[in-house]
């Protein structure tokens, strides 16, 4: 029953909490720059209007690519909520992204098609250790399901502080922040124009909008797994983890250049295999 | 409510113009300035802009960059003419290459007057866009001439 209600929380909470951390975001980043930034609520404002102006379909596959990424996004989210298991999500969760590869590809724009190329080679970087995230977890715990990782008595990062480390590094990928924010970015007027959402507007726009928001907390929340243990104020740690984690990603965006995909690739390989792999053969051997 | 109003995306184009309008246009992003204050972002991207700033002239090569870029944005949308070259021509009005302001080749909504445009004279052009913008979406006549330019087609 509980389980439930935490999905059912996710699904509607989710767009609310992501949309107040992506104006934390730009207010924070505005601060960093020396600038006054938008209202908090900027995002959500954004939001709306996006679903209030006039749609431009390039291609009628858009809209099911695009409604595929918000739909396969919730699904993964509520199945993490539930208690699922982290295989599962982790195959649910690439799945989503290559529905967002598909739905910029079928535009055939040039901008749109490189945001897509760098897209899949952003998922070739980080996919490897998010395979390593759900080893880790099954090592330390015994188990797959997100509701016996929450259960057991010692956190998981005790044993995983390689790997959650890792996990933080690929997660500046995965939350598209500078330096790796290579297929799309927050700032349109560069080389790539908006890449992967180049040929996306209106209500196309703001379903992947939300979308991300969706995935930013689904992010944010597997940082707090490596905290949360069966203790109660083991929560209120995970929480003031996750805030000072995406504090970090706000810091390291504002102040790293954007970098080529061979290093972004070469960087996210060395770090699975220097922390993840490393960490997983420690445990090996003192588990 | 319309979120029109506080949400504003731009897209900027520089035309026939000695650069001067441009970088005063881009001033208003920065920290001095900080359109973002009023959720002014610069998209670099038509389809996803609501006001198109145009600094500069047309002459006979930028007409149809200036033409297509129009097209692509979706409604409503307000195009905001910045300087006097923008506004008609301005000194480069007698050159045999100049068809005249934005307004040859896109119906243009409001005028921003001098040279170069001030940051403030620039920022108070988009604010006035906005109330027009509000006034375009509650029209909703948009939809119907959508379909007409696609029959046109």
């Amino acid at each position: 029953m509980m389980e439930i209600l935490f999905g059912l929380m996710y699904l509607l909470l989710a767009p609310i909490a992501g949309g107040l951390l992506a104006g934390i975001d730009r207010k924070i980043s505005a601060r960093m720059q020396g600038r006054k930034g938008p209202p908090l609520l900027q995002p959500f404002y954004d939001l709306f209007k996006l679903f209030s102006k006039q749609t431009e379909i390039v291609n009628e596959l858009q809209i099911f690519f695009a409604v595929g990424f918000l739909v396969f996004i919730i699904f993964t989210g509520v199945l993490f909520f539930i208690g699922g298991d982290l295989l599962l999500i982790f195959f649910a969760l690439t799945l989503a992204g290559i529905f967002l590869v598909l739905c910029a590809c079928s535009a055939n724009s040039p901008y749109s098609s490189m945001g897509s190329q760098r897209e899949l080679m952003q998922m070739m970087a980080y996919e490897p250790m998010v395979l390593i995230v759900a080893i880790g977890f099954f090592k330390a715990t015994g188990s797959f399901a997100v509701k016996d990782i929450i259960a057991s008595h010692f956190p998981a990062i005790m044993y995983l502080p390689g790997i959650f480390l890792g996990f933080m590094f690929i997660s500046t990928i995965k939350l598209r922040k500078s330096p790796f924010d290579l297929s799309t970015s927050h700032h349109g007027h560069q080389e790539m124009v908006k890449g992967i959402t180049t040929e996306l507007s209106g209500k196309m726009l703001g379903i992947v909008e939300l979308s991300h928001w969706y995935e930013n907390i689904l992010i944010v929340a597997i940082v707090g797994l490596f905290i949360v243990t069966s203790a109660w104020w083991s929560w209120i740690i995970a929480i003031a983890v996750c805030a000072v984690f995406y504090f970090i990603e706000i810091l390291i965006d504002n102040s790293e250049a954007r970098v080529k995909w061979q290093m972004m690739l070469k960087y996210a390989w060395i770090v699975t295999l220097a922390l993840g792999i490393t960490n997983l053969l420690i445990l090996k051997y003192i588990k | 409510m319309s979120f029109l109003k506080k949400s504003p995306w731009v897209i900027h184009y520089d035309g026939s113009s000695c650069n001067g309008c441009d970088i005063e246009v881009l001033a208003c992003l920065t920290p001095i300035y900080d359109v973002e204050r009023f959720g002014i972002i610069n998209t670099g991207n038509p389809k996803h802009a609501d006001i198109f700033l145009i600094t500069g002239g047309i002459n006979s090569q930028n007409e149809s960059v200036v033409k297509q870029i129009y097209e692509q944005m979706p409604f409503p949308k307000v195009v905001v003419a910045i300087g006097i070259c923008a506004c008609d021509g301005g000194i480069f009005k007698d050159c045999y290459n100049i068809l005249g302001g934005v307004d040859k080749v896109i119906p243009v909504d409001i005028y921003v007057a001098g040279c170069a445009a001030r940051p403030q004279a620039i920022i108070d052009g988009v604010v006035k866009s906005l109330a027009l913008l509000e006034e375009k979406a509650k029209k909703k006549d948009y939809l119907n001439k959508s379909k007409e330019d696609n029959h046109n087609d």
